[in-house]
């Protein structure tokens, strides 16, 4: 059980044998169902809200309308603009107006669309053009009149992502008889959902705790609140428990999506392809309510220019409101949007220059101890050109698989090119601008059947990712022990933040990495004598004999260093704690008659401080990398007039086995100083140049000038 | 709710029977919140993810997208019944395992595939898995399961 190894993950013989209990599993004897009456209308104001007719159906306990929240009636996570029930108009089609409890799901569906509510339609805001402003970031920075010799545009557009974590959301609320609450919840971070439920519900925090249940991946989709409040609400009002389990065409509106947007951007360099200057505006559609708007704007903007040395850059980011579905988190979080832009432009400008895109890429690339577009020195390993030139190096496949079309033999390579591209992207690890960014964990050491055990307890949320083995491999590894249990996480412990950012390994792992040294120390001065200050490490016999009946306990906060604010007038600020790198070459066959795009081969290096679990971490740049193919050749939210017309996995194209190619990878362990063990951040760097290099290689196949993602067959082909 | 069901089945060998059932009730709900068995999961409801794979009468089926009635008198084995312990083990050592919420349905499909090809190529396995939707692992490790089980 120590750092470095491929452990195997504690959770997974009860994922491979179905007894994992997940959110959705959920269930007590007499709970009732949960149902949610949504709005049927982007924008609309509301006039009535009948609900007699639902509360008099059979099984029905409960009809809740916002009269019915007893607290704080907005929540969110930067600023709360989101109603928990609407109030007195909607804002987003779907958005939540009303609650049903029943005995029976179709019971409680059935209640709800009874519930009469009128409405007076009102014009909806769908372009982000005319939206309201929410935040504007600007950096001001170098020469703001700079020129070049050599200018290249473009103009990008960035189709809205979901998430699509397979599990749906939902959870348990039970009453507690005493006026509290206890809520068995998937989500990313049980002690902001416990923060704005006490609000809401007006309770003291301790009156509402929250226990985390199996969650089904999130990516970003389980930050905000989505069923919480309602469970907790009917819960209290019935006095019985209630489970609300969203369906898949519930689970699109129930959750926020990647922002799409519009990037203009400008480059202008010297003849020799130094970077001179950008000017680029970056609009992303924050749709109805704020979310994480604010902060993801901030990651576009800074993030802007990619990893390059950029002098003089004039960057404006606007995240507006707007009558769409509201945007928030995703992996990658903004980094993801102005890479398929700055990528676009590196290789426009190696074409106006005759130079090779890498070779550009790689004079250009950020070192050690450059300046950032933000004016923050950056430290730490920064292999930017290290990792290009690794991804180039890898050898080409033959082309002897499968044709664009796949199984249903839409060709036998009539029409099909070949191309090669090639991306390379970063991004902030942790929270940034001053958000004071910590995780809580304790450690106890004890012996449990003749050996010493340890327990791990923190609120960190695996969403899959591996942080259960990553504190156990940490802990172990600190205290020589092999028997480690993690314990789940509730809101027993302090808060562990949230599992996003890509920031949990980190964070929570020097959490537990404190603490368990923490114990490390009392177990020394326990045995000074006998052991002479030397933990028997590798003797648990030893170890046992010491310990006896002590049991040892030790919790820790940790964080890592301090970010600061960005000006609000040149966006100059030392913003961001650490940052992570990435490069991809994507090859790709494309069907140049029937617009049909076959992603051939991905190739990623990563530096990635140090592998806790090698494993997970092929897992992570796998995974991302899948994610970020959604991206550019199929997954789109497609919206009309505000109403999203795809809101199923039939109609929302995802990744199958037969779209993802094999990923060859080299995983770099530069270290970086400032971190436990030298780690960096792994999960958001996949899934940033993946589908920025399978657009370049789209257009080297094409010799088209592809503008937006994903990339469609007309797009190829008309 | 006029209509309510009587179903009378077999499930991972045992005889399962419930009474007053709604006729709109897939398998899938009869399964989780009839039977207890939420080992198959509901993350489409729609037959395009796979996750709910289980047997009906020794064929591979998404539970979604059979009614409760249907199994009626006919035999299901879900992935807590399933005689899956290589494949089961293989998904664990090879990394295959992230959120989890597909692996269920995975390892039923992948129990059917070397069921029926013993020892399938790349293709192959891309081709009987790709209608099992993994948001995690971008797929790379479930292939080297099904390899890692083929050679058990």
């Amino acid at each position: 059980m120590k750092v470095g190894e491929s452990v195997r993950r504690p959770d997974g013989q009860a994922k491979v044998h179905g007894s994992f209990v997940y959110s959705s599993d959920l269930h007590v004897d007499g709970m009732l169902w949960g149902a949610t009456v949504r709005s049927p209308h982007p924008h609309a104001r509301i006039l009535s809200i009948e609900a007699a007719a639902a509360r008099a159906m059979p099984g029905v306990h409960a009809v809740l309308t916002h009269a019915d929240v007893p607290g704080e009636k907005l929540y969110g996570l930067e600023i709360a603009d989101q109603p928990v029930l609407a109030i007195d108009e909607v804002n987003y089609w779907g958005e939540a107006v009303a609650l049903v409890a029943a005995d029976h799901p179709e019971q409680a569906r059935r209640a709800a669309a009874a519930v009469k509510v009128e409405y007076e339609v009102l014009p909806p805001v769908t372009r982000a053009e005319d939206g309201r402003v929410l935040r504007h970031v600007k950096i001001r920075h170098g020469d703001q009149s700079a020129h070049a010799e050599v200018v290249v545009r473009g103009d990008y557009e960035i189709g809205m992502q979901d998430q699509a974590p397979l599990g749906p959301e939902s959870g348990l609320a039970i009453p507690d008889g005493a006026g509290g609450v206890d809520l068995h919840i998937a989500t990313q971070w049980l002690h902001v959902d416990q923060q704005q439920l006490a609000s809401i519900l007006a309770l003291p925090r301790e009156k509402v705790r929250l226990t985390m249940a199996g969650i089904g991946g999130a990516f970003g989709s389980r930050e905000d609140l989505s069923m919480q409040a309602h469970a907790c609400l009917l819960a209290i009002r019935t006095g019985s428990p209630v489970k609300i389990a969203y369906s898949r065409p519930e689970s699109f509106v129930g959750h926020v999506h990647r922002h799409p947007g519009t990037l203009v951007y400008e480059h202008g360099a010297d003849r020799d392809g130094k970077l001179v200057y950008v000017k680029a505006r970056i609009l992303l559609d924050g749709g109805a309510y704020a979310s994480s708007s604010t902060a993801v704007i901030a990651n576009a903007t800074c993030f802007s220019c990619g990893p390059y040395l950029m002098p003089n850059a004039t960057i404006d980011g606007i995240v507006v409101y707007t009558n769409n579905p509201p945007c928030g988190a995703m992996r990658g979080f903004g980094s993801v949007q102005n890479c398929y832009a700055h990528e676009a432009q590196m290789d426009k400008l190696a074409a106006a220059l005759g130079m090779d895109p890498v070779e550009l890429r790689i004079k250009n690339a950020l070192k050690t101890g450059d300046r950032l577009i933000t004016g923050q020195i950056i430290d730490g390993p920064v292999p930017v050109a290290e990792l290009l030139r690794r991804v180039r190096a890898f050898p080409e496949p033959a082309g002897d698989g499968l044709m664009p079309g796949g199984y249903s033999n839409t060709t036998h390579g009539e029409g099909v090119k070949r191309g090669v591209g090639y991306a390379a992207g970063f991004k902030n690890i942790g929270y940034s601008e001053g958000f004071d960014d910590y995780s809580t964990a304790r450690v106890r050491l004890f012996v449990h059947e003749g050996r010493p055990r340890v327990e791990v307890h923190s609120a960190a949320a695996e969403v899959g990712q591996g942080v259960v083995m990553v504190q156990a491999q940490i802990a172990g590894s600190v205290l020589g022990v092999n028997d480690v249990v993690v314990l789940n996480a509730d809101t027993g412990v302090g808060s562990a933040g949230s599992s996003s950012a890509s920031r949990q390994t980190y964070i929570t792992g020097g959490a537990v990495q404190a603490a368990a040294e923490a114990v490390r120390a009392r177990v020394i001065e326990l045995g000074e004598s006998e052991l002479g200050g030397e933990l028997p490490v590798g003797n648990e016999a030893a170890l046992a004999t010491l310990l006896g009946d002590a049991v040892i306990e030790e919790t820790r906060e940790f964080r890592p260093r301090a970010t600061h604010h960005l000006d609000p007038e040149t966006g100059q600020s030392d913003a961001h704690m650490q940052f992570a790198f990435a490069a991809h070459r994507a090859i790709v066959d494309v069907d140049t008659e029937l617009g049909l795009v076959k992603v051939v081969e991905l190739t990623t290096a990563q530096d990635v401080g140090k592998a806790i679990n090698p494993l997970a971490v092929e897992g992570q740049l796998e995974g991302g990398a899948a994610q970020g193919l959604g991206l550019a050749v199929m997954e789109e939210i497609q919206l009309k007039d505000g109403v999203i017309r795809n809101a199923s996995f039939t109609d929302y194209l995802l990744p199958t086995m037969l779209d993802m190619p094999p990923v060859k990878m080299d995983i770099l362990e530069l270290g970086d100083p400032n971190s436990p063990y030298g780690l960096k951040g792994v999960g958001e760097p996949p899934t940033i140049s993946s589908g920025p290099a399978i657009v370049a290689a789209i257009r080297a196949a094409t010799g088209r000038e592809i503008d937006r993602v994903p990339v469609r067959p007309h797009d190829l082909t008309l | 709710m006029v209509l309510e069901l009587r179903i009378e089945t077999t499930v991972n060998g045992g005889r399962r029977v419930v009474e007053d059932v709604w006729e709109g009730e897939s398998l899938l709900h009869v399964l989780r919140e009839r039977f207890g068995l939420y080992g198959s999961k509901n993350a489409c409801e729609q037959g395009e993810c796979g996750s709910c794979s289980v047997y009906l009468d020794g064929a591979l089926v998404c539970a979604c997208l059979v009614l409760g009635g249907q199994a009626n008198g006919r035999s299901v084995v879900t992935v807590e019944g399933l005689d899956g312990d290589r494949v089961q083990q293989s998904f664990v050592e090879a990394g295959a395992v992230q959120c989890g919420f597909c692996t269920p349905g995975l390892v039923v499909a992948t129990h059917d595939l070397l069921h029926r090809v013993p020892h399938p190529t790349e293709e192959q396995i891309r081709e009987a898995l790709a209608g099992n939707v993994c948001r995690c692992t971008g797929y790379a490790k479930i292939i080297d399961a099904v390899n890692l089980a083929a050679r058990r």
